[in-house]
């Protein structure tokens, strides 16, 4: 190996040493000094490929970090919380005695809002991609595409200020009995987050269905609604329920706009006008008190950020398996 | 005759589903910019009056008349920059070893997969990273420090896929005139490639800064202070954002506050606003000039 190393310098020196010596002459103590560069280049072009791949390595690190952090605390709280009471317990009042463990409670909250969510979300958004891609001129998409990409880039924060502010009154006001706190206007807000998203990833799915398809169709005496619905759609189909999947996966992964909207209370609910409490929404409720390291109670927010991470990922990773396959079909 | 009618029928028929989805779909694109105007103008109705530059210079405080957000939009400042520091140079690196470097194995396919996925995990899971990795096992308490790390973390992969992107885009024939020069691989990378694919490299790390900008939840779960009256001047000290403090702002039932909230958002969606006029200018001016 490092035979075959040092043999390579020596021929690559040579080289380049005729070459400075026959473009312009140069003393000798930078000729030398040009020699050690070169004798040190593969070296440093080693260092650097290293470097790179430390670089890329860390990616996998960060996931592994996470897995091991999440289990390592997980188990520890299982061995003082029967792992099945956490799965099926319908009460969940880690901070208040008498303690319960049950996440029930907090997933029906998350799949509440996840649900709402895509509720507002996917109509609206299945349409405007529709529009962009089949319909729309390229100069109205111009237009139409930067006021999305505004929408995408607004924070989360943000929207959890509008649920307060400004859609929690009008759901107030058409339904007298909802609380200030609900989960409609997260749902409501959490939809417009993910509508870019869907929007988005859905119109570059259908503006992948070749063109040939929609010419087959139309020579055929279908008219543009026709083609729309049962040729191009139909084709795109797959990747428009990743691109749902992975909307849906963003929702549940939503933390500052619900826990400002849907309230504090865990709830076992499928009405969106109570108040109820999402995953996320319990792991900033704790990260803003006082509660010491090492406790049972320090300890949920680890078991139930797993639960969080397992069911995004679970939703990520058929999401990314479909769009693998997307681009294959038509190969 | 009666097919006849019956194919005209039909075909009118078809003539107005057709024209009822289309108006459907319109309706919705529209909705879309509208209900974007609709938030802003609400934001901007409630906060316009509040915002004074008062508000930018002072510290937080009880009274919502004395209150500002000097300290949040120093700590958003500190977070960023340290954020650009770190996160920067590891994606990028990531990305090059990804798309010049490493054979078509299936480590590579691995670590791909990965990063995709590590784009699609919640930001709050990387605050409970952040709060077992750098404030308890590596002791750096809720600093600023820690708050920055674990943004880079959360805009990592977000990077890593932008400058692949960019740096896919790159044709070929120049890596293989630099090669067929003599120049070695690295040198290729960083005269050719690099150069070429940095319009869309500052892209999107422009966009992953100011995902980092406007994140609240992961710096939460660190342990970000709700009240800071001063402004962090070492790695280790306390520190908030404009996001958190925001965020602390709309909590309070107070009518008063949410118009703070709202003034802070002003400030918030104009640095956004301008970060992405940046990133569309660097877009426009730079990745026209290239031409293979």
């Amino acid at each position: 190996m490092t035979e075959e190393g040092s043999g390579k310098e020596q021929s690559v020196e040579m080289e380049l040493g005729e070459a400075a010596v026959i473009k312009l002459p140069r003393s000798t103590s930078l000729a030398r000094a040009d020699g050690l560069l070169v004798r040190l280049r593969p070296f440093y072009e080693g260092v650097i490929h290293f470097a790179l791949f430390i670089c890329a390595s860390i990616s996998v690190l960060v996931t592994v970090g996470i897995v091991i952090i999440l289990l390592y605390e997980s188990v520890q709280f299982f061995f003082d919380v029967s792992i099945i009471e956490f799965l099926t317990g319908t009460r969940w009042t880690p901070l208040l005695k008498p303690q319960h463990f049950g996440i029930l409670p907090l997933m029906c909250g998350t799949m509440l809002v996840a649900a709402g969510s895509a509720i507002v979300a996917v109509p609206i958004g299945l349409g405007t991609a529709i529009y962009l891609s089949e319909y729309a001129s390229p100069r109205f998409r111009d237009i139409v595409k930067p006021f999305l990409e505004i929408l995408a880039g607004i924070p989360s924060v943000v929207y959890g200020y509008l649920a307060i502010v400004t859609v929690s009154p009008i759901i107030r006001y058409l339904f007298p009995s909802a609380g200030v706190f609900n989960a409609a206007s997260a749902c409501i807000v959490v939809g417009i987050m993910i509508l870019p998203m869907i929007i988005s990833l859905s119109e570059d799915i259908l503006q992948s269905v070749p063109l040939s398809l929609r010419g087959a169709a139309f020579a055929l005496g279908a008219n543009k609604f026709e083609v729309t619905v049962r040729v191009v759609v139909p084709a795109a189909l797959s990747g428009i329920i990743a691109s749902f999947l992975l909307a849906i996966s963003r929702a549940i992964g939503e933390t500052m706009a619900v826990t400002l909207a849907a309230g504090a209370t865990p709830k076992l609910t499928l009405n969106p006008l109570e108040s109820i409490q999402t995953m996320t929404a319990y792991i900033v409720q704790v990260s803003q008190g006082d509660t010491p390291t090492g406790t049972v109670e320090y300890r949920t927010i680890f078991a139930v950020g797993l639960m969080l991470f397992i069911t995004t990922m679970v939703m990520n990773v058929i999401a990314q398996y479909i769009l693998s396959r997307v681009g294959e079909q038509y190969e | 005759m009666s097919t006849k009618l019956d194919i005209y029928t039909a075909k009118r028929r078809g003539r107005i589903t057709n024209l009822l989805f289309t108006s459907v779909c319109f309706l919705a694109t529209v909705t879309c910019v509208i209900v974007l105007f609709i938030l802003i103008w609400n934001i901007i109705l409630q906060g316009k009056s509040w915002l004074s530059w008062d508000f930018v210079d002072s510290f937080p405080s009880r009274f919502p008349h004395k209150a500002g957000i000097k300290s949040a939009l120093y700590g958003s400042i500190w977070l960023i920059g340290l954020t650009a520091l770190f996160s920067v140079p590891l994606g990028v690196g990531a990305a090059v070893y990804l798309e010049e470097y490493a054979p078509k194995s299936r480590w590579r396919k691995l670590i791909q997969l990965n990063i995709s996925n590590l784009a699609g995990v919640p930001s709050i899971v990387y605050g409970i990273l952040g709060l077992a990795l750098f404030v308890r096992a590596l002791a750096l308490e809720r600093s600023v420090l820690s708050g920055a790390l674990t943004l880079t973390l959360v805009v990592l992969p977000i990077i890593i896929l932008a400058s692949q992107e960019a740096l896919r885009s790159v044709p070929d024939s120049i890596r293989r005139s630099a090669y067929a020069l003599g120049a070695t691989r690295w040198q290729t990378v960083w005269y050719q490639v690099l150069p070429a694919s940095l319009p869309g490299i500052m892209t999107g790390v422009i966009l992953a800064l100011s995902r980092a900008l406007g994140e609240a939840a992961p710096l939460i779960v660190v342990g970000a202070m709700a009240y800071v009256p001063f402004v962090p001047e070492r790695l280790s000290d306390e520190f908030t954002s404009l996001p958190i403090q925001i965020f602390n702002w709309t909590s309070r039932p107070q009518e008063d506050f949410h118009h703070l909230a709202a003034a802070g958002i002003l400030v918030l969606l104009i640095v956004l606003v301008s970060m992405n006029a940046i990133a569309i200018f660097v877009r426009h001016k730079y990745g026209k000039k290239i031409r293979w």
